[in-house]
């Protein structure tokens, strides 16, 4: 028998074995695992401006409005209508999420008594300035996110919202 | 009757020694209440155990019943309560057992940690105590959405943002686990599928891990 062997039977075998083993593994594992993580990696559908509501319906007190547009989930496409909340700010447009920027709970605005001027947040007590800014000492710790807008034959049409820092 | 069934099946396959190796081990007396009545704080670990095998009974039994899909999730819920007999018990008893995992697993740490018992050789068995803790979280967290009902998006919604805060790899994480980007239809099956079965998978495995080690080790001495 030839003595010269830089990998012996053994050595072999388990590199063999250890290989196949482990090509079925990964066989096995790698499209649930590509499986499970498809929602991540399915590309954003665009975003259209969806027309909420008209310029002249606008105060300068914030009010609620509905936006209602259609979100993808896979296999069922859903109707959901979104509260917004909007006002004047002079002649400027202002859209407001009511999406709390400490836990994600829903804000309104004046339903505190003791601030009747400001968003209220009733999850852990956050609050908001008019115009979206955060009361500092409450949990917050960002303004509300704004709309992108756009005003088009007197109608506001909405975006996404994002953060105003 | 029963002793001869039972003997026609010893015979051929000797189940005796299997049941005793589980079954039939001395339990040393600073553990037995019966002696110290003291010794009842070393009962918290079985309690978990039986309120987990309550909770796994109950779910199974719930899945009988409940859809995770948006449409239907909350009516299948509310139908299991109220129409079906005997379901505002056996939802009840999901529902306050998930509590009282949480409770129990607490006092069993805090004997442990009180009485000294995660100390060498018993350090790994404390390791998996702890990750044993932490998938009872996430069974009460994926289980708190299924319910479809505002409560139940609101905590999510929470939960997930609390998830995002993690530096760096936060919306990975949420969006990996809401399946997208917002709490949906996905979410929903997602944390269906974790709750009843990836979680209970891993939980089943480590109690497993965490009881040889108890039978391995013995019951740590008296204080
Ligand atoms: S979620 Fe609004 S204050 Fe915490």
């Amino acid at each position: 028998m030839e003595k010269n062997h830089n990998v012996s039977r053994r050595q072999f075998l388990t590199y063999a074995l250890l290989g196949t083993g482990g090509f079925m593994a990964a066989g096995l594992i790698m499209p649930m695992v590509r499986f499970g993580v498809d929602p991540i990696l399915q590309a954003d559908a665009e975003e259209d401006m969806i027309d909420v509501a008209g310029v002249d319906e606008l105060t300068d007190v914030p009010q609620a409005f509905d936006m209602e547009y259609e979100q993808d989930h896979g296999w069922h496409v859903e109707q959901v209508t979104e509260t917004v909340w909007m006002f004047l700010d002079g002649e400027e447009v202002v859209a407001l999420s009511p999406t709390c920027t400490h836990l994600g709970c829903t804000v309104s605005w004046g339903t505190d008594a003791d601030n009747p001027e400001q968003f209220f947040c009733p999850c852990h007590f956050g609050r908001f300035e008019r115009d979206g800014t955060n009361v500092p000492g409450t949990p917050p710790t960002e303004p509300l996110h704004r709309y992108d807008h756009d005003v088009r034959d007197g109608r506001v049409l909405l975006g996404n919202p994002s953060p105003q820092v | 009757m029963l002793q001869r069934i039972y003997d026609w099946i010893d015979d051929r396959i000797d189940v005796t020694p299997l049941w005793r190796d589980v079954a039939d081990h001395e339990v040393p007396e600073h553990v037995n209440p019966g002696y110290h009545f003291s010794a009842f704080v070393y009962c918290f670990g079985g309690l978990t155990f039986f309120t987990v095998v309550i909770q796994i009974l109950s779910g199974m039994f719930l899945t009988m019943y409940y859809v995770p899909d948006i449409v239907n999730a909350h009516a299948s819920v509310e139908y299991l309560q109220t129409d079906v007999a005997f379901g505002m018990i056996v939802r009840g008893m999901h529902h306050w057992g998930a509590s009282v995992v949480i409770v129990m697993v607490f006092l069993h740490t805090l004997r442990v940690f009180f009485t000294g018992s995660y100390k060498k050789p018993r350090e790994i068995n404390w390791v998996v105590g702890v990750l044993l803790f932490f998938i009872i979280l996430g069974l009460g967290f994926t289980g708190y959405l299924l319910p479809w009902d505002m409560k139940a998006y609101f905590a999510t919604q929470v939960g997930l943002e609390i998830a995002e805060s993690v530096p760096v790899v936060g919306d990975l994480i949420s969006n990996l686990l809401a399946g997208g980007e917002f709490i949906g239809a996905q979410t929903l099956t997602r944390f269906f599928a974790i709750h009843v079965f990836f979680l209970p998978g891993a939980l089943l495995g480590l109690i497993a891990i965490h009881f040889i080690m108890i039978r391995k080790q013995g019951i740590s001495g008296p204080l």
